[in-house]
């Protein structure tokens, strides 16, 4: 599976558009993080467990993309875009979502 | 009373571990853009001459919080407006950061330059009176090398 987020797969040509596909995912962080974080609010500085939080959903999130994109026969994904929203305190959505193409 | 010293604690501590915690940041984040130089990053989206090349979506991420002191210039800045240049630091080492690291991704998988760069911003930490706590930078883009 290649992704990519340009419209096209360098040195590939596009033979068939296979529609839309996405992968969500919803996390929420965990006290022990939380307390780490209301310190690290005092100090400044990186939250080394957001970080990994947020590295671990959007893979989940992508991943659950390539999922849906080979399920409907696809070899490639272009134009993917990530996009993150606070949909309640304490919780985020990862989303990824692209055009499944077939590539060759 | 002892409400005031805990606020002047904090705010000396935040001043003293913040400045050279962010000091520190910005002197490895300069190395560091010496060192990746060699990895050429664009917002355009068309690559020339593709024809021999192959690319990957990497990406880099960071998550910042700013320091006690620094929000509370910024809600001091709140009541006259202006820039908040507080905020605008944070800001530039998040961003900064976050293409370092999508630049060691694309090197890591044997890359030379990366294409359509996009950069996304989230405050993802809310504190108190719904002021800014921390904030996500991601960048992602195309990473091309030679076909194998």
């Amino acid at each position: 599976m290649i992704v990519t987020n340009i419209e096209t797969v360098p040195g590939k040509q596009i033979v068939k558009h296979l529609g839309l596909v996405s992968g969500n995912t919803v996390r929420s962080k965990h006290a022990g993080r939380d307390i780490m974080a209301g310190l690290k609010n005092i100090f400044g500085g990186e939250l080394k467990g957001y970080t990994e939080l947020l590295t671990e959903s959007r893979e989940e999130a992508t991943e659950r993309m390539i999922e849906q994109a080979r399920a409907i026969g696809a070899n490639a994904v272009v134009n993917v875009r990530f996009s993150t929203s606070s949909v309640a305190a304490g919780a985020a959505e990862l989303f990824a979502y692209g055009t499944a193409v077939v590539v060759e | 009373m002892y409400d005031l010293i805990l606020f002047l604690v904090l705010l000396l501590l935040g001043y003293v571990f913040g400045q050279r915690a962010e000091k520190r940041h910005f002197k490895s984040i300069i190395e560091r853009e010496q060192t990746l130089r060699d990895i050429l990053v664009f917002s355009e989206r068309r690559i020339p001459d593709e024809d021999q090349l192959e690319g990957i979506l990497v990406s880099g991420n960071v998550v910042i919080s700013v320091d006690f002191f620094k929000r509370f210039v910024a809600s001091l800045r709140n009541l006259v407006g202006g820039r908040v240049s507080s905020y605008e630091s944070l800001l530039e080492r998040a961003r900064r950061e976050a293409i370092l690291r999508m630049k060691d991704a694309a090197r890591r998988k044997g890359a030379t330059a990366v294409w359509n760069l996009r950069l996304e911003t989230a405050s993802i930490y809310k504190g108190a009176q719904n002021a800014v706590g921390a904030v996500e930078v991601v960048a992602y883009g195309t990473a091309v090398r030679q076909r194998r």
